[in-house]
């Protein structure tokens, strides 16, 4: 019997209608990078939020070197020398970066806070393990590469052993991802334990010792890394073969759809122009992507697209009509169809039945309704219509109520209600964001299905591996402005991230006259 | 419950389905609500005076009963104001302003009344649609504001309560042929704007119960068959995603508080233009500076109906009927404030509605899984 540091024994975790942890053991040993997989809602989150303390799982037991424990809080967990990194992080944004890492154990005499004292451990934490920061910055100064280590930092400060990061690298660029994972092999030698939730297979292979998959809630396997590869950590978390290739055909550019010129969108957050003098065309046949790393100023721009929110300058032509002053009515029927970014915010209202929902732009068309009165014989029969032809699955059909779907199925009914309204001008704000690999798989053979079909489709993402497999060509985003265009089939993954990172670009003429 | 449970699984199942339904659940909360307001009620009852609490539960329970005309007599006011609340909350707006809107309505449909000589069976009829569009002028307002401006229509709306009230009190008493000063009351109405009585004797039920229980049900076909309900209700849902669709927000927004304003409106002319059980009487209104409960009890009736409409109708009865019994609860020697409490309490548990319903849902699921089992165990 080998010598653990942290046991999850048989965990059960369950929620209203869902098992989120089915009898899940896990076993950390000291030193190690360990590896959580899982598709989203395979119930990794869970699972380590039940050993964070966050919630309390009905069954099983916890052990940390081999003794029973029960961590009814965050506070218990950090006892134990129990870390945790979230995905969203838990940071004070007016407080400065040495605030926020002595937030809740402020050393203090008789209740006076003894700063200096805090920063000399911080500093001295921060350049023995390269996290470098400056402990004076306001959080909300600060990147998000340099939030999360102050994240880091918040654990090692408290001398906790046992880090659980999760999903870290979503938010990264590529080089913040490797140095990342220098920093988390780093910690493993130094004797840490560390628990690392992701979907990217890349990032295991890399720096993970073991493995533990977790699909629909359930223990799949556990697996030395060394002894496996991508495909079998694949099989074990989709329980299919991927095809992780975007089978597309050479496009067939023709004229064009979409022509933005010198578009400004002020910001909500501060003084400063989210977007900047944006300029580019989508023709009909390609896939135009517009990529960059969040909050580059990509969710302003769409909004200001889709005439979600007003721009301060510019013109937006579609199809030859300038529909720079027109409502979102007018541009969804002058040809725009919008998957939009956040499913449940904007593009379904989850109260509502599949079938109402499958309406949500067009119920006031004639074919739906009559003297203000809606056909609901017509609305169910189309309803089912795309319910079949998309595959889309829900437990009652059209009467489903769309909050109990899933959110693969949710994104399904968007973007079959978004493929068979007329358009010429598909906009995809992150389409697969949240989505299992059989989901994504499927988005993106409808995006390439649009295209073959004739239709420009603007694609808005974060995911590199998205970028360059659908793509037929890259545009940049760097705080609000275009900073590169190129061609996916002659980049790299590396230069793409510099461009992102803002820290390469083409010089604006290069960019116009390519535009 | 007690024969259900000797029933087969199978119409286990059916109850399954049934407590998942949406109407199911607000009306199973709504029941469970009211036990416990009636319940807490009786011991506030006991504690008040432990001798006469059975008799005065009595009361409030079966009271109203003996009384029915007047029960529907009281609701015809709050299903308004009730329906003008439900209404705007449909679409997320939360007029509190119904109290206004009702004072307004009151008010233009004294001014017809009075100042206005029309033909009998005429008369009345334009003095309601007056009393609407006062109630109509004061929705509005918060609506624009709301639309154009994004104040938030709850300051707003309570704003105009007072602005509206203390309006037509100043206006009331500038006016020697409405205002009787020695009485600090309005006079009599003529009897051609009186409201045509239903002829329950002893009552004052009259046709405006009528006329509310039809326009909820016009609600009901407006928002769940016609093109504007449904953009009401996705607003009210995800304004986000109603934006999204391309649904005229702000032009929604000012429609819903138009006509929420003209519902609270006719409440108010419902009310005054009602006929008086005494011949050559009628309603009358005292401005004294207070704001009209009815606007607000028109909040307990709408979250207790889960602003449906057809459900407004009855809980508009239900809450008539407590405080009718309540009045009598008097008899016996409990204030009516008693009963007040108890409205209280009962909004307060309908509140927690859905809360309390998943319980009791899950509680049901456990009963039927239980059940399963036992059978189960009981064939092998």
């Amino acid at each position: 019997m080998e010598n653990y540091i942290v046991e999850m024994l048989n965990i059960t975790k369950e929620f209203p209608g869902i098992i989120a942890n089915d009898n899940i053991t896990l076993n950390l040993k000291k030193g190690e990078v360990h590896a959580l997989l899982g598709e989203n809602g395979a119930g990794k989150s869970t699972l380590m939020s039940v050993l964070f303390g966050l919630y309390q799982a009905e069954k099983g037991e916890i052990r940390k070197n081999g003794q029973v424990v029960k961590i009814n809080n965050p506070n218990d967990a950090n006892a134990l020398g129990i870390g945790m990194v979230h995905q969203h992080f838990k940071l004070v944004e007016i407080f400065t970066v040495l605030e926020n890492i002595i937030l809740g154990v402020e050393p203090n005499k008789l209740g006076f806070l003894q700063k200096s004292e805090a920063k000399e451990k911080v500093m001295a934490l921060s350049e023995k393990y390269g996290l470098s920061i400056n402990p004076d910055a306001l959080i909300e100064d600060i990147s998000v590469g340099m939030q999360q280590r102050v994240e880091i930092l918040k654990m090692l400060y408290r001398d906790n052993e046992i880090l659980i990061f999760d999903e870290p690298t979503a938010v990264l660029t590529p080089q913040e991802i490797k140095e990342l994972l220098k920093i988390m092999r780093g910690f493993a030698e130094e004797g840490k334990s560390i628990l690392f939730i992701t979907h990217k297979l890349n990032e295991i292979m890399e720096v993970a010792d073991r493995c533990t998959v977790l699909r629909k809630g359930k223990y799949i396997g556990t697996v030395n890394v060394k002894e496996s590869n991508k495909e079998e950590l694949s099989k074990m978390m989709v329980g299919r073969d991927v095809n992780f290739n975007v089978d597309k055909k050479p496009a067939e550019i023709k004229d064009v759809v979409l022509s933005v010129k010198g578009v400004t969108v002020p910001s909500k957050h501060h003084k400063n122009n989210a977007v900047k003098d944006v300029s580019f065309e989508v023709r009909a046949g390609e896939i135009v992507c517009l990529a960059g790393i969040e909050g580059n100023g990509q969710t302003e721009f769409v909004a200001a697209l889709t005439g979600l929110d007003k721009m301060s300058a510019g013109t937006i032509t579609l199809s030859g009509k300038d529909i720079t002053k027109s409502s979102i009515r007018e541009r969804s029927v002058s040809g725009m169809s919008h998957i939009p970014e956040d499913r449940h915010k904007h593009g379904l209202v989850l109260e509502y039945s599949l079938e109402q929902n499958m309406v949500l732009q067009r119920y006031w068309q004639p074919e739906f309704q009559k003297n203000g009165f809606i056909k609901f014989d017509a609305v169910r029969k189309y309803a089912e219509g795309l319910i079949e032809r998309f595959d889309v699955r829900s437990g009652q059909g059209p009467i489903s109520v769309v909050r109990s779907m899933s959110g693969g199925n949710q994104q399904k009914a968007i973007i079959a209600r978004e493929i068979d309204k007329k358009h010429d001008l598909l906009v995809a704000v992150q389409p697969t964001r949240g989505l299992d690999v059989g989901a994504i798989e499927y988005i993106h053979k409808q995006l390439v299905e649009r295209r073959d079909a004739g239709k420009g489709v603007l694609l808005v993402s974060l995911e590199l591996d998205e970028v360059m497999n659908v793509s037929d060509r890259i545009l940049v985003m760097y705080e609000g402005e275009i900073v590169g265009e190129l061609d996916p089939k002659n980049t790299t993954v590396q230069e793409l991230g510099l461009y992102m990172s803002g820290a390469k670009r083409n010089t604006a003429k290069e960019i116009n006259h390519a535009g | 419950m007690q024969d259900k449970q000797t029933q087969t699984p199978k119409k286990g199942f059916d109850l399954k389905q049934l407590t998942k339904s949406r109407g199911f659940s607000a009306f199973t909360a709504a029941l469970l609500a009211i036990a416990l307001g009636l319940i807490f009620g009786f011991i506030v009852m006991i504690l008040a005076n432990p001798d006469k609490a059975i008799s005065g539960f009595r009361y409030v329970l079966v009271g109203g009963l003996g009384r029915f005309g007047d029960v529907l007599y009281f609701a015809t006011p709050i299903m308004m104001t009730g329906l003008a609340v439900g209404f705007a909350f449909r679409m997320g707006l939360f007029n509190i302003g119904a109290s206004g809107q009702y004072t307004m309505g009151m008010f233009f449909a004294l001014y017809v009344g009075f100042m206005w000589d029309l033909p009998n069976g005429i008369h009345w009829v334009v003095a309601i649609l007056a009393g609407m569009l006062g109630g109509m002028l004061w929705g509005i307002i918060p609506g624009l504001f709301k639309a154009f401006l994004n104040v938030n229509e709850v300051i707003t709306s309570i704003m105009f309560n007072y602005i509206g009230m203390y309006l037509v009190d100043m206006i009331i008493q500038g006016n020697g042929v409405i205002y009787i000063a020695s009485k600090s009351r309005t006079n009599y109405l003529p009897s051609t704007v009186q409201i045509p009585s239903l002829g329950i004797t002893g009552s004052n039920v009259n046709l405006g119960i009528i006329f509310a229980i039809i326009i909820a049900i016009a609600l009901f076909i407006v928002l769940e068959r016609t093109t504007f309900g449904y953009e009401l209700k996705a607003t009210g849902f995800n304004k986000y995603a109603a934006d999204y669709a391309g649904m005229k927000g702000k032009r929604n927004i000012v429609l819903t508080m138009v006509i929420a304003g003209g519902l609270a409106g006719m409440g108010g002319a419902f009310a005054i233009l009602a006929p008086s059980a005494i011949a050559g009487s009628s309603m009358t209104y005292e401005p004294i500076n207070i704001i009209a409960a009815n606007g607000f009890n028109g909040i307990a009736v709408a979250l207790l109906g889960s602003s449906n409409p057809i459900g407004i109708i009855f809980s508009a009865t239900f809450i008539s009927h407590i405080q009718r019994g309540g009045t009598l609860a008097n008899l016996v020697g409990y204030k009516p404030e008693i009963i007040d409490i108890v409205i209280a309490v009962i909004i307060y548990f309908s509140a927690f509605a859905m809360i309390m319903n998943a319980a009791i849902g899950r509680f049901i699921k456990a009963r039927i899984n239980k059940r399963h089992q036992k059978t189960e165990k009981e064939a092998k």
